[in-house]
């Protein structure tokens, strides 16, 4: 059982960072009508940013927050450079121009830090096991994972529903022409949207480090799971990508954990070995299957929106 | 309601807060022109999407030849002879004029699970759809790429499809839209034309039209019908004339 | 007698190349060559099903590498498990890779636009995943194939000329198959629901049964290229089958011109030669500029801003560069 509840946690750790993937493509896809699957290299390039800026450092808290300034600054870069160009286009367009943009990210990376991953050490403070609940210990590493992201969910939603910026995303995301035609500087709305986006992939990257390490190709895998989040939730709903993520972020850890034990009851241990994984692997892709059929825009799909 | 083509009763949409269509009750009798006036905003895209099987209503139902096609999906109200025009021009522009109609010529000739024969060559397709672009008066047009036509060819190319499947019903969504002045007065006398043939239900802003062609005039006002009759009936009817046409003459 | 256009004798130079690349390589004595050209002629079998359902159907498929894998696994895990005939394993791997096309296609079809492309790259990535999991036939590390197809007396595949005869055949047979296809009826119907869907619904198709069988048809395709892959490689893995192999296809099809007859096969040759001669290149010109570094194995650096240069300035691709067409 307390393994269960570790797995939960673990689940709900997952969903957020997902959620924070999620939540900067569709921002993106909302309001610019883009779809970058270049986000999951503004993912990677996060995690190298505070791999190289701790060891540089020397200091935890210092070597992110400097890593999240460098990865907004590229990300707001490689929007005037490539993303501007991309805007009004067919989708298709951007689907191989950011393609294109993967790879040179990928080779990018590889030239400047080299093919092996890079390592990012969790400092003393972090390294430890934290009591939520009298008896169960959960790792604080993981904790303050789940702390952090729920405060930058917690903010964007403030800035969303609350701001005047805010106001200006979501009737962006509703009209684009109308809100151009206010005299809102929609050029600079843009950039700033998607360097915000950029910020949040960064650190979703940065937060997965410790963990995973910081690779090459690490964007690509998560990616996809963040193309279903938003598949599931409904593109261009931040609410939707935050409920989704979670269900994502559960479904696939507890599954992962509980079905090769589930199988075991049912098939043989061969077939229940060979089983599990592929089995847990497919779990999202059947759950996003089921939404599309019962309803295909999605869970909670923006009003206005395609 | 014993010869009409197309009957409505009861059919009403909510989009939110919004009723855009509110209980209309209307029909279409065979072989007359029904022409639906109102002004913007007064539901007619919706009462269209509805007839065209494009949205589902919440509650009411569409009558078809007195068959029930209120949950019919659009394709298969074509196949039972209902053809629309668009308000706003949806052709096929990437290719040419005689393929645009030839498609609907093929979309009424049986299955299309045919993989090897060359379809521009089909003296089937071909045939019937140059007749349907002769009747609007395209022919010389047949081979030019759709895009390269103007405006008011379109509108042309519009009707074109609409009468290559051979319907029984006309259901025409402002043709005139953006029409000049002597295209408008071709279009009026096309549609004088075909109203011989086809019973036709018209939407159009156009009032010189209206008044010129229609046996029957409704006026569709914040998604009701306020008004339904002849044209004298309607030009004379108060509620229409404060509702829509204001207190001016209508030049007949 | 087709036009004697520029468009028209670079394809019938490139076909009567081809044609040759055996000759040449025995003359020259260099293997490589064919090596190459084999991959290229399979690969160009499976663009030229993309292109069937993206360039004339418009339907995005960011999954198609996925029927690769499937075509591959399928005759792999059947040579593995002992049944080697060809005359089995062939159309069982291209009965299963139509019933894969048929679920995916089926599922995704329901969608359109950015959802599909995102739908069809998220299936295929869990058919990669199945494969990674497929331990008994080597996961991740892959399968080691260690016959080729038996066909009896009929055809030798182990001999590499007469392979790549083979393939090049069946490419030159897809390319044409799929020209009656989009030419038909059936054909006319795919170009209508790229073209304006809502319109095919107005007139009196049900566009979605059409789209699902192209949908089939180009997966089955793919599958058959599939079995040639795994064939040609003696070698099938997961990785066959990621999403950047589907991304690759796409950029080969764009490459040699959307919706044109000879595009796939135009720009599967470019984009693989490109690939080869990249570093090759890069290596003479610009590695002695910078000594001890050798960008010229970063070549990739070079290839992914190319490709959004194409996207932005080259939309119609080589085919349309060759007609003259200007942007598109």
């Amino acid at each position: 059982m307390l393994l269960f509840f570790e797995q939960c946690l673990n689940g709900l750790q997952f969903g957020l960072l997902l959620f924070l993937l999620a939540a900067g493509l569709t921002l993106v896809f909302g309001i610019m009508d883009l779809v970058n699957l270049a986000h999951g290299s503004l993912y990677m390039v996060g995690a190298y940013f505070a791999a190289t800026f701790t060891a540089l450092t020397g200091h935890f808290i210092g070597g992110i927050a400097l890593a999240l300034i460098a990865t907004l600054l590229v990300g707001m870069a490689v929007e005037v450079i490539a993303m501007r160009r991309l805007y009004g286009r067919d989708h298709l367009d951007h689907v191989l121009g950011t393609f294109g943009l993967i790879l040179f990210f990928n080779e990018l990376v590889r030239l400047i830090w080299g093919p092996a991953g890079m390592n990012l050490p969790l400092p003393s403070w972090l390294n430890t096991s934290v009591q939520i609940l009298p008896g169960v210990y959960y790792s604080m590493y993981r904790f303050s994972i789940i702390i952090v992201a729920f405060a930058v969910a917690a903010g964007l939603y403030y800035v969303v529903m609350r701001t005047r910026i805010g106001m200006l995303i979501r009737a962006g995301a509703s009209n684009r022409e109308m809100t151009g035609a206010l005299g809102v500087n929609i050029k600079l709305l843009y950039t700033f949207v998607f360097g915000i986006g950029a910020a949040l992939a960064g650190l979703a990257g940065m937060m997965q480090a410790p963990i995973l390490t910081a690779q090459i190709g690490m964007g690509e895998n998560i990616l996809i799971l963040a193309f279903v989040v938003i598949i599931i939730g409904g593109i261009g709903s931040i609410r939707g990508a935050f409920i989704a993520a979670i269900l994502v972020g559960l479904i696939d850890t507890v599954g992962r954990a509980v079905i090769p034990d589930l199988l075991k009851v049912i098939l043989s241990p061969t077939a229940a070995s060979t089983a599990g994984p592929a089995l847990s692997s497919m779990l999202i892709y059947l759950l996003m299957a089921i939404v599309l059929v019962v309803r295909p825009s999605g869970l909670f799909p923006a009003p206005g929106s395609r | 309601m014993a010869d009409a083509l197309l009957a409505v009763e009861g059919l009403t949409k909510r989009f939110g807060g919004i009723l855009a269509s509110d209980n209309i009750v209307l029909d279409v009798k065979q072989g007359e022109l029904h022409a639906i006036i109102g002004p913007n905003g007064a539901g007619k895209t919706t009462l269209i999407g509805q007839l065209t099987g494009m949205l589902t209503p919440d509650s009411g139902t569409v009558r078809f030849a007195g068959e029930d096609i209120t949950a019919l999906p659009a394709y298969a109200r074509s196949l039972l002879g209902l053809a629309r025009s668009f308000q706003i021009t949806s052709l096929f522009l990437d290719l040419s004029v005689l393929d645009n109609v030839a498609l609907a010529v093929q979309a009424h000739a049986g299955h299309s699970f045919q993989f090897w024969r060359d379809a521009r060559k089909e003296k089937d397709l071909r045939e019937p759809a140059l007749v349907a672009l002769a009747r609007v008066g395209l022919a010389d047009r047949a081979d030019r790429p759709a895009s390269a036509l103007s405006h008011g060819e379109h509108r042309q190319l519009e009707l074109a499809m609409a009468l290559a499947g051979k319907p029984r019903m006309l259901l025409l969504d402002e043709p005139m839209a953006g029409l000049g002045t002597d295209e408008s007065a071709r279009m009026v006398k096309l549609l004088r034309e075909l109203k011989r043939e086809y019973t036709i239900l018209l939407i159009e802003h156009d009032m010189e039209a209206v008044f010129a062609l229609a046996d029957r005039i409704s006026v569709l006002v914040y998604g009701r019908v306020i008004a339904s009759g002849t044209p004298e009936a309607i030009r004379a009817n108060k509620d229409v004339r404060e509702a829509y046409l204001g207190e001016q003459e209508v030049v007949s | 007698m087709p036009a004697l256009n520029t468009r028209n004798i670079v394809i019938g130079l490139t076909i009567l190349g081809l044609l040759l690349v055996p000759a040449y390589a025995l003359v020259v004595g260099n293997t490589f060559i064919l090596t190459l050209f084999t991959r290229i002629v399979i690969l160009a079998i499976a663009a030229t099903s993309l292109n069937l359902i993206m360039g004339y159907g418009g339907m995005v498929s960011f999954g198609h590498a996925a029927y690769l894998g499937i075509g591959g696994y399928v005759f792999g895990i059947l040579s593995f498990e002992g049944i080697r005939s060809g005359f089995i394993q062939w159309p069982l791997a291209l009965i299963i890779s139509a019933l894969f096309a048929l679920v995916i296609g089926a599922l995704s079809l329901r969608t359109r636009g950015v959802y599909f492309i995102m739908i069809t790259l998220a299936f295929a990535q869990m058919v990669y995943y199945v494969g990674v999991s497929l331990s008994r036939y080597g996961a991740d590390d892959g399968l080691t194939i260690h016959r080729r197809s038996d066909f009896g007396g009929l055809i030798n595949l182990s001999n590499k000329t007469v392979f790549y005869y083979l393939c090049l055949a069946l490419l030159l047979g897809t390319v044409y198959l799929v020209w009656r296809l989009v030419n038909s009826r059936f054909g006319m119907v795919v170009q209508g629901a790229r073209s304006n869907i809502n319109r095919m619904r107005a007139i009196g198709f049900p566009s979605y049964r059409y789209q699902l069988t192209c949908f089939v048809i180009a997966g089955t395709i793919c599958g058959l290229a599939g079995i040639l892959l795994a064939n040609f490689t003696d070698f099938i893995s997961p990785a066959v089958m990621h999403w950047t192999r589907s991304g690759d296809l796409i950029v080969m099809v764009v490459l040699g011109g959307m919706g044109t007859t000879f595009g796939p096969l135009i720009g599967t040759v470019a984009f693989l030669l490109l690939e080869e001669a990249l570093p090759f290149v890069m290596a003479k010109t610009i590695d002695p500029l910078f000594p001890g570094v050798r960008p010229s194995e970063y070549w990739q650096i070079v290839l992914g801003p190319l490709l959004l240069f194409v996207v932005l300035f080259a939309r119609g691709g080589i085919d349309g560069f060759l007609r003259g067409d200007r942007d598109g």
